[in-house]
C-alpha cells in the first residue's frame, strides 16, 4: 500500500522544467531512494511536498490527504518531517533544546502557550530528548550551543530533531553529504533501526554506498523527469541509468 | 540515563530563585546604595524602575523572539492616555490605571502586532515605526477630544472620578494626587509602588523566558523556517510576544501617568521607541538583567549630563588657560544639556563596536577573567542566562 502518491507534478522557474510530470509511489514502511545528477529536480521535489513549494500542476497525497495548498507546520502535523540538504537546526541554542523543541511541537500541536511550566521540568520530553541524542551519538554534546557543531553532526542533530517527532513520512535531503565514512555507516545504522519502526522515508542520496545498503525502491531523476524505478539490483544494471550519471563509474 | 542536565538550559530553579532575590533585594534597597553616586532620589529611582519595565516587556520581543519593533512608543502612550482617564472617569486610585492601561496597550498591540507581523526583519521594524508616528499624528490632530492635543491630558478638580464620588470623598477644589488606596504617590511610597511592580514584571519576564513558551520564541528567533517544518504555527508566538511587550510598556505608561498625571503626545515619538531600543541593546538584549540596567545607566546619565550647563563646565575646565577653556567649553557643551542625545550616540556606538552583547557582555567577560586567575574551571551557568 502507498503513503505517498505523486501524480503529474510539474514545477517551472521562469522557463526553466525543474519537475516535469513526475509521477512516484512511495510505499508504506518501505526505504525510497532517489537518485540523480546534481540539477535533477530531486530538492525541488521535495520542496513540493512540505508546503515549501507549490506544484504548478498535479497532486500530491499522503496517506488519503492532498499536501498542496497547506502551510509548512499543517504538513509536519499531518506526520511529514523533513531533513534539509543545509542543515535547518537551532544554532542559538543547546542540543538538547534543539530535540526538546520538536518534541513539544509533537505533544502539543502547532501553538500553546505554555509559560507557566519551566522547560527543564518537562521531565518526559527531556527524556524523549535525550534517549534521541544518545541514538545519533550526541549525548555528551547536549549543552553545547548547535551552531558549534561541525556540518555532519548538525545533519545527524536535524535527524535526531526529525526521528523524536515520531514522524510518520520522513524526508531525508543527502543525509550522509559531508559526513566521514564512519558517521556515514552510523546514520546507516541508525536509519536501518528506525526503519523497524515503520517509518516511511524518502532518501535523496549521492552516496551509491548509502543507496544499496538502505533502499527497498530507487527512482532515478534526470532533467526533472522519473527516467527509471526498480529494486537496488534493477537499477544498477539499467542503462539509461549509467547514461544519466555519464558513464556512471561510481555505480 | 544522566540525571538532569540543567546546564544544557543554562539555568535551574535554585539559581533563578537566587537570581530573583537579589533583584529584589537590590531594587528595594535603591534608596540606600543609589545616594552613593548621587541618584537617591525618589523622582530618579522611579524612573528607572518604569523605563526597567519598558525595556524588560521590549526584550520579550527583540530579545527573545528577534523583532525589532521601533514603534513601542505607542503603547507606552497609550497606556499613559488610559491612565489619565481612568483617573479622571474612575478616580485617583493607581489599580484601575494599571490595570486599563495594559488592557488598552494589548488591544492596540494585538492590531498592531497582527498587521506589522505578516512582515520580517527591516520591513517589520518600519511597519511598526509607521504605526507608531501615525499614533503620534493622530494624538496631535484627530483625536484631540481624547488626548488633548498639545496640551496634553490633565486630572482636572472638576472631573468625575466615580468612584471617589460614590464613597463620596471627591474634592473639587484642590488639584486631585494619585494614591494607592489613599496612600499618597508622590516621593518615597511612589518609588515603592512602582519598585514592586518593577519586581513583579521581572519575575513574570524570567517565567516567561524559562518556559517552553519562552524557548519557543528563542527558536523563533534562532531560526524561524525551522519552526515552520517542525509543526509550529509561528505567527501565534510572534504575536503573544508581540501583546505581552506592548502590554509592559502599557503598563510603564500607566506608571509614568501615576507619578505626574499628565499625558502627551510626546511619549509616543519616534525617539520615545528608538530609546527603549537604546536601552536594551546598551544593556545586553536576550537577557533578563541587560535591559534594566541599560534603562537605569540611560536614565543616570541623562539625568547628569542634561543638568551640566555652560557655567558648570567653565569651572570643570579652568584649570586650563582661557582661550583654551573656552574652546574646551564650546566642544565639550555639545555634548551635554540639551546636546545630551549627542553623548547617548557616541556611546551606543562604541557600545555596538566593541561590545555587541551590552553591558551583560561586559560583566560576562570580567568575570571570566577572574575566573581563569582563579586556576576555576567550573563555569557557572546561573550567570550566563541572566
Ligand atoms: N527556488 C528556485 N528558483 C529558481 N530555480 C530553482 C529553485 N529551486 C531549484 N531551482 C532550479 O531547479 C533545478 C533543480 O534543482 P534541485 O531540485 O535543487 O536539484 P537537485 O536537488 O536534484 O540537485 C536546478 O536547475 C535549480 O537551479
Ligand atoms: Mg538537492
Amino acid at each position: 500500500m502507498s503513503i505517498l502518491t505523486v501524480q503529474g507534478v510539474n514545477k517551472s522557474f521562469a522557463g526553466l522544467k525543474a519537475l516535469n510530470q513526475v509521477n512516484l509511489k512511495v510505499a508504506q514502511g518501505q526505504v525510497h531512494a532517489i537518485i540523480g545528477p546534481n540539477g535533477a529536480g530531486k530538492s525541488t521535489l521535495l520542496n513540493c511536498f512540505v508546503g515549501r513549494l507549490e506544484p504548478d500542476t498535479g497532486t500530491v497525497m499522503f496517506d488519503g490527504q492532498s499536501l498542496l495548498n497547506r502551510r509548512p507546520h499543517e504538513i509536519n502535523q499531518l506526520g511529514v518531517a523533513r531533513v534539509f540538504q543545509t542543515p535547518e537546526i537551532f544554532p542559538d541554542l543547546s542540543l538538547l533544546e534543539n530535540v526538546m523543541i520538536p518534541a513539544f511541537a509533537h505533544r502539543d500541536g502547532a501553538f500553546k502557550m505554555n509559560w507557566l511550566p519551566r522547560i527543564d521540568g518537562e521531565a518526559e520530553i527531556r527524556d524523549k530528548a535525550l534517549h534521541m541524542l544518545e541514538e545519533v551519538g550526541l549525548a555528551d554534546n547536549r549543552s553545547d550551543h548547535a551552531g558549534a557543531l561541525s556540518r555532519g553532526d548538525k545533519r545527524r542533530l536535524e535527524l535526531a530533531m526529525c526521528l523524536v517527532q515520531e514522524p510518520r513520512l520522513l524526508l531525508l535531503d543527502e543525509p550522509t553529504a559531508g559526513m566521514s565514512r564512519a558517521d556515514t555507516n552510523n546514520t546507516i545504522d541508525l536509519l536501518k533501526r528506525i526503519g523497524e519502526r515503520g517509518i516511511t522515508k524518502i532518501v535523496i542520496e549521492h552516496d551509491m554506498h548509502v543507496v544499496f545498503s538502505l533502499a527497498h525502491k530507487v527512482s532515478v531523476m534526470a532533467q526533472g523527469t522519473v527516467i527509471a524505478e526498480g529494486t537496488p539490483e534493477e537499477i544498477r544494471g539499467n542503462p539509461k541509468v549509467q547514461e544519466a550519471y555519464l558513464g556512471g563509474a561510481h555505480l | 540515563m544522566a540525571a538532569a542536565p540543567t546546564s544544557a538550559f543554562g539555568t535551574s530553579r535554585r539559581s533563578d530563585l537566587i537570581f530573583l532575590v537579589l533583584f529584589a533585594a537590590a531594587v528595594l534597597t535603591a534608596p540606600l546604595w543609589a545616594s552613593l553616586i548621587g541618584a537617591g532620589y525618589p523622582d530618579l529611582l522611579q524612573k528607572w524602575a518604569i523605563y526597567g519595565l519598558f525595556a524588560i516587556g521590549f526584550n520579550i520581543l527583540f530579545g527573545l523572539t528577534g523583532y525589532l519593533s521601533f514603534g513601542h512608543a505607542a503603547f507606552l502612550g497609550v497606556g499613559s492616555y488610559t491612565a489619565v482617564w481612568s483617573f479622571k472617569l474612575l478616580g485617583m486610585n493607581v489599580l484601575p490605571a494599571v490595570f486599563f492601561a495594559m488592557i488598552t496597550a494589548a488591544v492596540f498591540a494585538l492590531a498592531i502586532g497582527y498587521i506589522s507581523l505578516r512582515r520580517s526583519g527591516i520591513y517589520f521594524s518600519i511597519l511598526t515605526l509607521a504605526f507608531a508616528q501615525m499614533s503620534y499624528n493622530l494624538a496631535y490632530s484627530v483625536l484631540t477630544p481624547i488626548t488633548n492635543g498639545e496640551t496634553g491630558l490633565t486630572v482636572l478638580p472638576s472631573d468625575p472620578r466615580i468612584l471617589e464620588q460614590l464613597a463620596g470623598v471627591r474634592d473639587t477644589v484642590s488639584t486631585p494626587t494619585t494614591s494607592l488606596f489613599g496612600l499618597e504617590m508622590t516621593g518615597y511610597p511612589g518609588f515603592y509602588f512602582c519598585a514592586v511592580v518593577l519586581i513583579i514584571g521581572f519575575f513574570v519576564a524570567m517565567k516567561i523566558a524559562r518556559s517552553p513558551f519562552g524557548t519557543m520564541l528563542k527558536a523563533i528567533k534562532s531560526n524561524q523556517t525551522r519552526m515552520n517544518y517542525t509543526g509550529f504555527n509561528t505567527r501565534p508566538y510572534t504575536l503573544a510576544a508581540f501583546i505581552i511587550s506592548g502590554m509592559y510598556a502599557g503598563l510603564a505608561g500607566a506608571l509614568l501617568a501615576s507619578t505626574d498625571p499628565l499625558a502627551g503626545a510626546e511619549r509616543m515619538q519616534w525617539t520615545a521607541s528608538g530609546e527603549v531600543v537604546l536601552m536594551t541593546i546598551l544593556g545586553g538584549a536576550g537577557t533578563l538583567l541587560g535591559p534594566v540596567l541599560g534603562a537605569a545607566v540611560i536614565k543616570y546619565f541623562e539625568n547628569i549630563f542634561s543638568a551640566f550647563n555652560d557655567q558648570v563646565l567653565m569651572e570643570m575646565f579652568n584649570w586650563l588657560p582661557e582661550t583654551l577653556q573656552e574652546a574646551a567649553v564650546a566642544v565639550a557643551g555639545l555634548f551635554v544639556g540639551e546636546g545630551w542625545h549627542l553623548t547617548l550616540g557616541v556611546v551606543f556606538m562604541l557600545i555596538v563596536i566593541f561590545l555587541p552583547g551590552g553591558i551583560m557582555e561586559g560583566i560576562r567577560r570580567v568575570q571570566k577573567l577572574f575566573r581563569r586567575s582563579d586556576g576555576a574551571s567550573r563555569t557557572d551557568t546561573a550567570s550566563e542566562s541572566a
